[in-house]
């Protein structure tokens, strides 16, 4: 009876809200607190695990510490540069394209010849079951990149079928799969422009 | 006693389920439900939130103010919702990539706010345990219906990718029905979506109107026997 009456003073509802706020604050803060370092390691072992999947081969650098960031067409390009002995032999880096709901981002691995090692998307919104072929785990279709570069095909087959180009559409997505290859080519374009800085041969006088 | 457990089981599941009777949640349910495996993430994820959310609110409810506990209910539902996502986030990321999107989405799903409100709020701690784990029961199972109906008719696969949200060795439940299946899109779409849960619903309701009428056909028999 005596808790009913307090229930309907004014203090204590203050005093419930308040307490209710602080409790919950002071969980969520320690359960950051505790997570934050776990959820860092494993974006960092996501990251990199995404990043060895389009750089095949073994590299002796720190690869997620070595980096260069260049103006590219829209904003800055971060790029992870894989070396063996101190020279660069592939370089890594986000391209996006936009499809039919918003950004894909993919990164792409990019030998010193200017070869694509790998092409990954790594955050997408397309359509499930038509758009998401562009995953790795729904469809082989993101493999069909690896080895080609600006001359193979030439550059005005760097297209989907439908367009005229060299690469698969899926049935019933088409905007998919073309943002992606035109995001690839631009990615192979800014390689071929911005060579000397991402291979790191800027200060060896050429 | 037992027969009040086996009540809150049959609401939960069946007679009150969340979708199919009381018709909320309905956001969430069209928005994950492309496929089976999304629904049944979903469905497990809002199921863990809430049964911890009616243990909480039911173990305090003498506290509570009237006036006061509909904040008091949404800053304890989102910060359960929020140790969720960070602990799955934190300590099975491999699930976190697959049920992340959806976890957010919790916050926003009114039946659990409706059963700490109409439950939890009034009965006591093993009671409400029990009411929030078959709501969430009976929520997982519609999500997975719905997702099951669709994923059938626009992909012509069932439980595609089950692996990745339950481990490999769950990977026997991805079937593929329909070989070479060209897909049908507006399954997978969100008037789809609409479509389906419409059937179903119908469904339901038929075989209940049925069963009423059986019921009501015996107690008639029984009476004219007396």
């Amino acid at each position: 009876m005596k808790l009913e009456a307090l229930r309907a003073k004014l203090g204590y509802q203050a005093m419930l809200l308040g307490s209710v706020a602080l409790l919950t604050s002071a969980a969520l803060a320690f359960a950051s607190l505790v997570t934050g370092p776990d959820i860092k390691a494993a974006e960092e072992a996501d990251l990199k695990q995404s990043l060895t999947q389009v750089l095949p081969g073994s590299y002796d650098n720190e690869l997620l510490k070595d980096t260069v960031t260049l103006p590219g067409a829209d904003g800055e390009v971060l790029a992870w540069r894989a070396r063996n002995k101190g020279k660069v032999e592939a370089v890594v880096y986000r391209v996006t394209g936009y499809g039919y709901s918003g950004a894909i981002v993919c990164v792409m691995g990019i030998s010193r010849e200017g070869k694509i090692l790998g092409v990954r998307v790594i955050k997408h919104a397309e359509t499930p079951g038509l758009g998401d072929k562009i995953e790795p785990a729904k469809a082989d279709w993101i493999h069909s990149f690896a080895g080609k570069w600006l001359g193979e095909p030439p550059i005005d087959k760097w297209a989907v079928k439908k367009d005229g180009g060299v690469f698969d559409q899926f049935a019933g997505a088409t905007i998919t799969p073309r943002a992606v290859v035109k995001a690839v080519k631009e990615g192979l374009q800014f390689f071929d422009a911005n060579k000397m800085q991402l291979l790191d041969e800027a200060g060896e006088g050429k | 006693m037992n027969e009040k457990y086996g009540r809150i089981t049959r609401e939960g599941i069946w007679d009150n389920n969340v979708v199919f009777a009381q018709m909320l949640a309905l956001c969430p349910l069209l928005a994950v439900t492309s496929t089976a495996t999304n629904g049944l993430g979903m469905g497990l994820a809002s199921t863990a939130v809430m049964l911890l959310a009616n243990i909480i609110v039911s173990s305090v409810r003498h506290l509570i103010s009237p006036e006061v506990r509909i904040p008091v209910y949404i800053v304890l539902i989102a910060t359960l919702v929020t140790l969720v996502d960070m602990s799955l986030n934190a300590w099975a990321h491999e699930l976190y990539k697959v049920l992340g999107l959806f976890i957010a989405l919790i916050v926003v799903n009114c039946a659990i706010l409706g059963r700490v409100e109409s439950f939890a709020s009034k009965n006591s701690v093993p009671d409400a345990a029990l009411d929030g784990l078959m709501m969430g029961m009976g929520f997982t199972l519609a999500l997975v219906a719905l997702g099951g109906v669709r994923e059938i008719l626009g992909s012509g696969t069932l439980f595609a990718n089950a692996h990745l949200l339950l481990g490999s060795a769950f990977a026997f439940l991805e079937i593929t029905i329909i070989p070479d299946y060209k897909g049908f899109l507006l399954m997978i779409l969100p008037p789809g979506g609409f479509m389906a849960l419409g059937f179903i619903l119908a469904a339901k309701r038929l075989y209940d109107r049925r069963r009423a009428e059986r019921a009501a056909a015996v107690v008639a028999v029984a009476g004219q026997e007396a």
